[in-house]
């Protein structure tokens, strides 16, 4: 068997491209609107089925005890320039591959009757996306990342915009903007690397050594990028409204993969390339993760939106991760890692259980519901399961990441794990305040006295994301095997980067 | 005597003259249509020519053929051929059909074509007098309205006062050099006894005079109000041949003759291209007429090409000439898809009036898209690449204020161009559009397909602009 690629095709180009053929073959329908759409769904559903099966392939032939990149792909794009199209994955990005190619799936069949108008269209969208994300995940081009990266915006861009809720125009333009205006900076951070390490492969540049100063800069460049799409306070704002006004799909993929780019920069780009300005900035990134997780904790307590409240602990659940990957040791990293695949699916489900009621009444308002156990025994169930999760109760998804996250706190810092923690505390108390309010409770409205409970479909949706939020919280192992080597191999190389040059901090004290 | 070297402009010359005749000879509603179709012809000989043409200096070192200037040629008379296709259709509405338009745009081609070649200060004001004077008359073609006479008259005022600047310059330069040869410049200017402060009063002001042409601020004034009452295939045209050819020159006077003084001019390329890519960015934002907005967007554009000019090396011109190549391309196809705006048989030019094009017309619609992504810098985008080779020069130079500043104006920009997008899909949808004629649906697929695609084997043209720009730093 082939060391290197181990699927003996092209598999994560395939992976890539393959929903956009599904979505140029979908543009490509013609018939009455009503035929359109119905097949415009069918063949969106069936391409995003065929690419995640495909990706299965990822789930068993990943060799998990390297550390090294495996599956690896290349070909000459501007071979005398360093930059050539490459596409590998190792134990950092497998799972967030296969997140996306599984989400993607969830989000088109929850978007079967909730998006009406131009249907093809939206499956357009969504599939472009899915191979942005896909690209984007498996790129080892720091050039093919920043397309990926970059490129995603266009199809989130339309599809908050033309398919979101009353203020979808304000939303999209200031989610474009924001992201952009990140994005730029590490455009420029990229040319400094390239004309540095002479080339764009990510792995030279993470064999590279970089000048000390030279990474202080590049990690605020990054940081300027990624840091807006984690989203990272103060820079969060732009997420309640995008959530708030997407199509509850939308929202999913918001949720469930793009807050993950930005973590998954972190991983790949500022922990490894630049040791020594992490080591220098991890204070930084620790304070504005504790005031995120705390502040949007409390911010989240006082919303009367849903998807808004969701949102915001979105925040406070990624400022966790942030804590983990900063602390740069293995329970931390594992931890950031598990978190964020936990949330991934757990906030994703969350927002589907928002479209539920959203399909039915068309509000999000939580003062609007109440009392949904009487009628909708079986959402009541799935929406605590998800609740419960999003808190971090043990034998849920959402334990182990932050139990993990914590450890490695610990490690670096009693007060950071400390205040880390009140943020479960702060998520029980929102978590269960939302659940009481839509779930308890009298009926007192009469259009919920008729109110239906999950549909087939519904269920077909949830059941997976069910399964996943246990299985990951009772059999973590499972997941964490994938990533283990890898991290370690991290910590190792980031101990020794720190262990062999001057402490950035002694350079630049006075 | 090599007089060979200039086959493809002495063969375009020619093809204009006769022309000419023809038209006058030939009566009839036909003779536009056969002038425009025999232009294009002509373009397609000249392209054929140019890349068949040897290599040189010729005519007493007033003319040279490089790889850098034909690269720009072929840049030239692509946008000339894809104007005159544009024109096609707008003259026939619009009652224009004379054949004199075709024939203005090849010899504004030939002047454009004169200056990239230019190697003495007397072929460039010759070549930019030929391409200018062309020009002025293609702006005020449509005699008949106000606003096209209007344009044509303030581009002429403002025009001949940036000659004039530019003349001024030649001879000052002329003066403390003692002579008009590019290379004859350079050798007075690298013995520091002969470079005299007057030399660099004489480039301040040559500097000032192309500056106008590219319509760099703080010369851009006449950008908007031209852009907006010429016919808009004018427009078109006017926004990329001459803006490849006045950067193109502007690129190879200073890093030739000008070259040892580098740190002089440096600081005047990056004020102004500091100044291009906010007023830009900025004064775009508050347009409602779309043609006014491309000319704010054709500044900011300029103020980026300025960039690689202002990093002063080969890396910087390689991204100048990917800039320009990139920019004639999503430009020509943003104006096929502005001559396509016509409801109800009359010609509409607002923002709003796009409303809803991604229900009435997707296909139209797609490919505004795509230019305005492009425009925006967004990846996989042919723009984004020209942005990418502009900051990796300015990058390598070390000149962060102006990257950064760069980058940010770009994000301030994207504002306007998603604002399009917006107004196309998001908002409620106007009237339709009339039926696109084939000649434009034409001219934006090329554009759209290039701009869209560029980013699959951008090798072969990464490669071609490395070879040109080498030839400015032997």
């Amino acid at each position: 068997m082939n060391a290197l690629n181990a699927a003996g095709f092209p598999l994560l180009s395939l992976l890539t491209f393959l929903p956009l053929v599904g979505g140029v073959a979908i543009m490509m329908i013609r018939g009455t609107e009503e035929a359109v759409a119905a097949n415009a769904r069918w063949a969106a559903l069936w391409t995003s089925l065929i690419v995640f099966a495909l990706s299965l392939v990822l789930w068993f032939r990943f060799d998990t005890a390297s550390a090294g990149f495996q599956f690896v792909e290349e070909a000459a794009w501007l071979p005398e320039w360093g930059i050539s199209y490459k596409m590998g994955v190792d134990g950092i990005s497998v799972l967030f591959v296969l997140l996306a190619t599984a989400l993607t799936p969830i989000c088109i069949l929850a978007s079967w009757e909730s998006i009406g108008t131009r249907v093809r269209e939206f499956m357009f969208a969504f599939l472009v996306l899915e191979t942005m994300m896909v690209g984007m995940f498996a790129a080892l081009d720091f050039v093919v990342f920043y397309m990926f990266f970059e490129g995603v915006l266009i199809p989130m861009y339309l599809i908050i915009g033309v398919w979101g809720g009353p203020r979808r125009v304000y939303a999209a333009i200031k989610f474009f903007l924001y992201t952009l205006a990140g994005s730029v900076l590490m455009l420029l951070a990229l040319l400094a690397m390239w004309y540095a390490a002479g080339s764009t492969d990510i792995q030279v540049l993470m064999a590279h050594k970089f000048a000390p100063t030279m990474q202080t800069w590049l990690f605020l460049a990054f940081f300027a990028s990624f840091a807006v799409k984690v989203p990272m306070w103060p820079v969060h704002t732009w997420l309640p409204d995008a959530h708030v006004e997407a199509p509850t799909a939308g929202s999913v993929i918001l949720a469930g993969v793009l807050l993950k780019m930005g973590a998954y920069g972190f991983l790949r780009f500022s922990v490894p390339m630049l040791p020594d300005a992490t080591a220098y900035f991890a204070p930084m990134v620790f304070t504005l993760s504790v005031v995120a997780v705390i502040y949007t904790s409390l911010v989240a307590l006082a919303q009367t939106d849903m998807k808004k409240l969701i949102a915001y602990s979105s925040v406070a659940h990624m400022g966790v991760v942030t804590i983990g990957i900063f602390t740069v040791n293995e329970q931390g990293l594992s931890g950031a890692l598990f978190q964020m695949l936990a949330h991934g699916v757990v906030s994703g489900a969350l927002f589907l259980c928002v479209g539920v009621v959203y399909d039915r009444i068309h509000s999000r308002e939580i003062t609007r519901y109440g009392g949904l156990a009487e009628r909708m025994p079986k959402y009541a169930l799935v929406f605590m399961l998800f609740s419960m999760a999003s808190v971090g109760l043990p034998g849920t998804a959402g334990f182990v990441g932050e139990f993990l996250v914590l450890v490695g706190a610990f490690k670096v810092n009693f007060w950071l794990a400390l205040l880390g923690s009140l943020g479960m505390v702060l998520g029980a108390a929102y978590m269960l305040y939302l659940y009481r309010r839509v779930i308890f409770g009298r009926i007192t409205r009469d259009d919920l006295r008729s109110i239906l409970d999950l549909s087939p479909r519904e269920v077909a949706v949830f059941a997976p994301l069910v399964l996943l939020t246990l299985w990951m919280g009772i059999y973590p192992s499972s997941f964490t095997v994938f990533w283990d080597a890898t991290v370690h191999g991290m910590v190792e190389k980031h101990l020794a980067a720190l262990a062999s040059t001057t402490k950035l901090a002694g350079v630049l004290a006075p | 005597m090599n007089w060979h070297l200039a086959i493809p402009e002495i063969f375009l010359s020619c093809a204009a003259m006769a022309m000419l005749l023809i038209g006058v000879l030939m009566r009839g509603e036909k003779v536009f249509f056969a002038a425009s179709m025999m232009a294009v012809g002509a373009v397609l000989l000249t392209g054929i020519l140019v890349l068949s043409g040897a290599g040189g200096v010729g005519y007493h070192g007033l003319f040279a053929v490089d790889a850098y200037s034909n690269f720009a040629k072929l840049l030239i008379l692509a946008a000339v051929g894809f104007g005159v296709v544009m024109s096609l259709d707008y003259n026939d509405h619009e009652n224009l059909r004379r054949f004199e338009f075709p024939i203005l745009m090849l010899l504004a081609a030939v002047g454009m074509m004169l200056m990239v070649s230019a190697a003495s200060l007397m072929t460039l004001y010759l070549g930019l007098e030929l391409m200018s004077l062309s020009i002025y008359v293609l702006a005020a073609f449509a005699r008949d309205e106000r606003r096209s006479a209007e344009a044509g008259l303030k581009y002429f005022v403002l025009g001949a006062l940036a000659s004039g600047l530019l003349l001024y310059g030649v001879s000052l330069v002329y003066g403390f050099a003692g002579t008009m040869s590019f290379d004859g410049i350079a050798t007075a200017m690298a013995d520091p006894k002969q470079a005299s402060p007057g030399l660099t009063v004489g480039l301040v002001f040559i500097v000032a005079g192309l500056a106008f042409k590219i319509s760099a601020v703080p010369f851009h004034m006449w950008t908007p109000d031209v852009y907006e009452g010429a016919p808009t295939p004018v427009t078109a045209f006017m926004g990329t041949a001459p803006k490849v050819a006045a950067m193109v020159l502007l690129v190879r006077l200073l890093t030739g003759p000008f070259g040892q003084q580098l740190a002089q001019w440096q600081q005047l390329i990056v004020l102004v291209a500091i100044a291009s890519m906010l007023l830009g960015s900025l004064a775009a934002i508050g347009q409602r007429n779309i043609k006014r907005l491309m000319a704010y967007s054709s500044i900011g554009h300029m103020g980026y090409a300025l960039i690689g000019l202002a990093a002063g090396t080969a890396d910087g011109v390689r991204g100048v000439l990917i800039y320009m190549l990139t920019y004639v391309f999503m430009n020509v196809g943003t104006f096929a898809c502005i001559i396509a705006m016509r409801r109800g048989g009359r010609n509409v030019e607002g923002v709003s009036d796009l409303a809803g094009l991604g229900r009435t017309d997707p296909m139209l619609a797609m490919a505004i898209a795509v230019f305005m992504f492009s425009m925006a810098g967004i990846p996989p985008f042919s723009g984004f690449w020209g942005k990418y080779f502009i900051f990796t020069a300015a990058v390598q130079q070390g000149m962060w204020t102006l990257a950064v500043i760069g980058v940010l104006t770009s994000v301030i920009g994207a504002f306007y161009y998603i604002r399009i997008i917006k107004v196309m899909y998001f908002d409620d949808a106007a009237p339709a559009f009339d039926a696109r004629p084939a000649a434009l649906s034409f001219v934006a697929a090329a554009g759209g397909l290039f701009t869209a695609f560029f980013f699959i084997f951008p090798a072969p043209v990464v490669a071609a602009a490395q070879a040109a720009a080498k030839v400015l730093f032997p």
